[in-house]
């Protein structure tokens, strides 16, 4: 799936990485503790979450994953997204909550391996 | 090849800034040319530490030494110590406090996860004087 169905079908709001829009990403996952995401997560390249701060991006880079959906309207503030806008890392915004929103993800084909059914 | 150096501070006030060094030495051995694997690893396993030293020891330094076969990553701090290792090794195990676990942190996953990516992982401590961590990741 390309990055730009992520935002279609989360009716998302993009604040940085417009250009990396047209990237392939075949899994995601969700969470809202990045000890989690550090400790779980193998080649997820999209995350879901509800924690604004910047350690969230700082985590996903560490974890070379390519972009991070901010469920619930979270909008992350100007350092967040300056950094993941240098980091190569498209940040988004959805209304939906959570589960609202990795369920349509993975409706739509966008399990948590890449081949799961 | 000399090994290549690096070292930094790791400010223990600024949450923020915190994972400031591994994103610089994530960067140097992506640019060196090692595997993808190999820098994923040693991201993970020092901005583990890194976060650590922030949010239970008041920072620290780091040091960084970068070998053709492995990379050895040195974190040590003056903080309170770790009184058992054994129980702070454990997954799940934590005595971070509810505002470090509003900020995504303090699972009891860290330590664990260092393990799991490193070669070879030492942790010397001391109550009241601080800890220190060897990190030796292979390439
Ligand atoms: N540098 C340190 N100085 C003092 N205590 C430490 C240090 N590093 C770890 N600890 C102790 O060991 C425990 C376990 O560490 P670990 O990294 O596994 O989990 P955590 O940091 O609490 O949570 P997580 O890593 O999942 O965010 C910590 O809660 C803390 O009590
Ligand atoms: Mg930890």
């Amino acid at each position: 799936m390309k990055i730009s169905e992520i935002q279609q079908l989360l009716d998302a709001k993009v604040h940085c990485g417009q250009e990396h829009l047209d990237q392939e990403v075949s899994s995601a996952c969700g969470s809202d503790m990045m000890s989690d995401v550090l400790a779980f997560v193998k080649d997820q390249a999209v995350l879901l979450t509800g924690l604004l701060n910047l350690q969230t991006v700082r985590t996903a880079m560490m974890m070379d994953m390519k972009c991070i959906v901010f469920v619930r309207g979270k909008v992350p503030d100007a350092n967040t997204i300056e950094l993941a806008g240098q980091s190569g890392i498209v940040l988004m915004s959805t209304e939906n909550r959570m589960y609202q929103a990795c369920g349509k993800l993975y409706n739509a084909g966008l399990y948590t391996e890449g081949s799961e059914q | 090849m000399e090994p290549i150096k690096l070292s930094f501070n790791v400010d223990g006030e600024n949450f923020v800034s915190a994972g400031e060094a591994s994103t610089a030495v994530k960067t140097t051995l992506k640019k060196m040319g090692f595997p993808g694997d190999t820098v994923r690893r040693v991201a993970i396993a020092m901005y583990e530490a890194e976060i650590n030293m922030v949010i239970h020891a008041h920072g620290g330094t780091v040091d960084v030494e970068i070998c053709p076969d492995k990379i050895v990553i040195v974190l040590a701090d003056k903080g309170p110590g770790i009184p058992n290792i054994d129980l702070a090794m454990q997954e799940g195990y934590s005595t971070a406090p509810d505002d470090v676990r509003s900020l995504g942190f303090g699972a009891g996953m860290g330590l664990p996860n260092i393990k799991k990516y490193s070669d070879d992982l030492e942790i010397e401590t001391e109550l009241g004087v601080g800890t220190t961590l060897t990190i030796t990741i292979n390439c």
